[in-house]
């Protein structure tokens, strides 16, 4: 067994800094590279595209990145976890196999895929057996959304990845799966962890937690003294040096930038957190009240104490449904009076939509530069503020409603208050909503699998 | 005297649906019994009055002197129903930390705010 694995994050999300996994490979020593693409809204963009495109629904940049670091890669035995798979795992991994072809690795590497988590085709199935699917944060039942739905998925833990990686794929694409077990199952499948040992399951679930928003742990979007970190334009993504009993370092390839302080990593161990008692994840529950943070050295953390409880017997359901449409209109309103003339134009613009009668579920003016961010908390804005932006977003189930918000801005140009601009982009786009609905399963009525394809 | 919480901590927001979370990091640990004493959950909720519509709740996670505070109905519906800029609730930190406490003249000086 290896005395410590390096495990380290490539992307916070889908979208994140282009080259940050390619200095993850070629900047220092590196066992894993995970890549985390999924967030909540990830899934039902995917699903759109897939909807337009059948051959789509996957994280694209994904296939480009594994033709630019897959040779080095293998060269120095990296393997990599990534959830790239979106709602098209077999399209991902296609399309992945082909570039490693192409890279002259034909019966020389192999690909593990995890599937399973898709439960769209079994809803009414789950459904009509009293499986309600309620909505956790409002009690809803699945059902009254049911014609709406566009995806439903299950977050898998890490025991598939760990499967793949057993059966020793180079790399495994996953659809829905944890972001922590992306990091987990590489620490499981090395160190031989089993599957009631808690509080070690817990400890890498914490590690992945640390790493998975990528430079948010190692210096970007910190609080903390964020005048002095240095060099963010070279930001390193942080690193988690595990060892086999549970502990580990958090810290970042030397000579890149940002930071990594007990501070940036405290900020992001408080990230998205529910109850820290009980952090829920497929493998393990998780206690953020036990873990224990060190200084380690220059941009080195370490992490210890970490306790955990039996998982639970459900699984997290990520189910996606159409719900309506909706549109944003902004322009803006220079000095003077640039905050009364942007009061007085959405006064305007909200008596012609009322003489229209349209239909709206909301109607949201923000004024940026006054309260977009800290609403009445920010106070009124100085009367020589240099100009505020007017923000109007309107939201319906009837698309025409909407459609017909999005002609009513430009006109307020020439025939609302005086100094306006900002209306280069032309009319604003209407958006189909594809809304969030978690629930939960139990985990007896799921079946994950597992396939190791060989390239 | 009256302190500004961004003299005493640090923090970080982001989302679960409608619910905005807050990690509230106290920036030393003497600092830490003061947070708990002075950012209850009644004065969250009427520090964020008008942007939180639902319940706060408050941990403590004293390992790390730091409290998570939880903002439901908080984001105008929250992920991609929300029509706000701040769908994710990430400015929610700094919201917080213009909240002012009170913390004695002892602290001040522990603190050297005094």
């Amino acid at each position: 067994m290896k005395e410590r694995i390096r495990v380290a994050a490539g992307q916070g999300f889908w979208g994140d800094l282009p080259d940050a996994p390619v200095n993850q490979v070629e900047g220092g020593p590196i066992d894993y590279l995970m890549l985390d693409y999924l967030a909540e809204v990830t899934m039902s963009i995917m699903q759109k595209q897939k909807a337009r495109d059948p051959s789509a629904g996957y994280a694209k940049d994904f296939v480009p990145l594994v033709r630019r670091i897959l040779p080095t890669c293998v060269e120095r035995n990296i393997r990599i976890t990534a959830n790239a798979g979106g709602v098209n795992v077999a399209g991902c991994a296609d399309a992945v196999r082909e570039v490693a072809r192409d890279l002259g690795f034909s019966g020389k590497m192999r690909i593990g895929i995890v599937t399973g988590d898709d439960i769209m085709s079994r809803l009414d199935e789950f459904l009509t057996h009293g499986i309600e699917l309620r909505n956790m944060d409002t009690g809803a039942p699945l059902a009254t959304v049911r014609d709406r739905i566009q995806s439903a998925n299950v977050y898998l833990g890490a025991w598939p990845m760990v499967e793949a990686l057993n059966q020793n794929a180079q790399i495994v694409i996953t659809g829905r799966a944890t972001d922590t077990g992306l990091t987990l199952a590489p620490l499981i499948h090395e160190f031989g962890w089993s599957a009631t040992d808690w509080n070690k399951l817990a400890a890498g679930t914490i590690a992945g937690h640390i790493i998975e928003c990528g430079a948010q742990a190692s210096g970007g979007n910190c609080q903390y003294d964020w005048q002095n970190i240095p060099d963010l334009a070279n930001v390193g993504f942080p690193i988690a040096e595990a060892a086999p009993d549970g502990t580990f370092v958090i810290t970042k390839h030397e000579g890149a930038g940002g930071r990594v302080n007990i501070q940036s990593v405290k900020e992001q161990l408080v990230y998205e957190m529910g109850d820290p008692h009980q952090y829920i994840t497929p493998d393990c529950v998780a206690d953020f009240t036990t873990i224990q943070l060190e200084d380690a050295g220059e941009n080195r953390v370490r992490v210890f104490g970490v306790k955990g409880q039996p998982a639970t017997d459900s699984f997290k359901v990520s189910i996606s449904y159409s719900a309506g449409f909706k549109a944003v209109g902004t322009l803006v309103y220079a000095w003077p009076e640039a905050y009364a003339k942007a009061q007085a134009a959405d006064k305007i613009l909200r008596a012609r939509l009322d003489s229209l009668g349209l239909r709206f579920d909301q109607v949201l003016t923000e004024f940026v530069g006054a309260n977009a961010t800290h609403g009445p908390l920010a106070g009124p804005p100085s009367a020589d503020a240099p100009e505020i932006q007017l923000r109007v977003g309107v939201r319906s189930s009837d698309k025409f409603s909407v459609e017909r918000f999005t002609k009513e801005i430009a006109p307020l140009i020439l025939t609302g208050p005086p100094a306006v601009t900002g209306f280069a982009g032309g009319r604003p786009k209407v958006e189909e909503i594809v809304a969030y609905w978690p629930a939960l399963i139990p985990k007896e009525l799921i079946t994950p699998k597992v396939e190791v394809l060989q390239v | 005297m009256k302190v500004q919480l961004v003299e005493l901590a640090h923090a970080r927001s982001g989302d679960k649906g409608d619910t905005a979370n807050i990690g509230l990091i106290a920036l030393r640990k003497e600092t830490y019994p003061i947070l708990v004493r002075e950012v209850t959950t009644e004065r969250v909720k009427s520090h964020f009055e008008g942007i939180c519509k639902g319940d706060v709740e408050r941990f403590e996670l004293p390992n790390l002197g730091a409290l998570n505070f939880l903002l439901h109905e908080s984001l105008g519906g929250g992920g991609t129903l929300s029509l706000m800029t701040d769908a994710q609730g990430k400015t929610f930190s700094t919201a917080l930390l213009r909240m002012e406490i009170e913390i004695t003249q002892d602290e001040a000086q522990i603190l050297a705010l005094s």
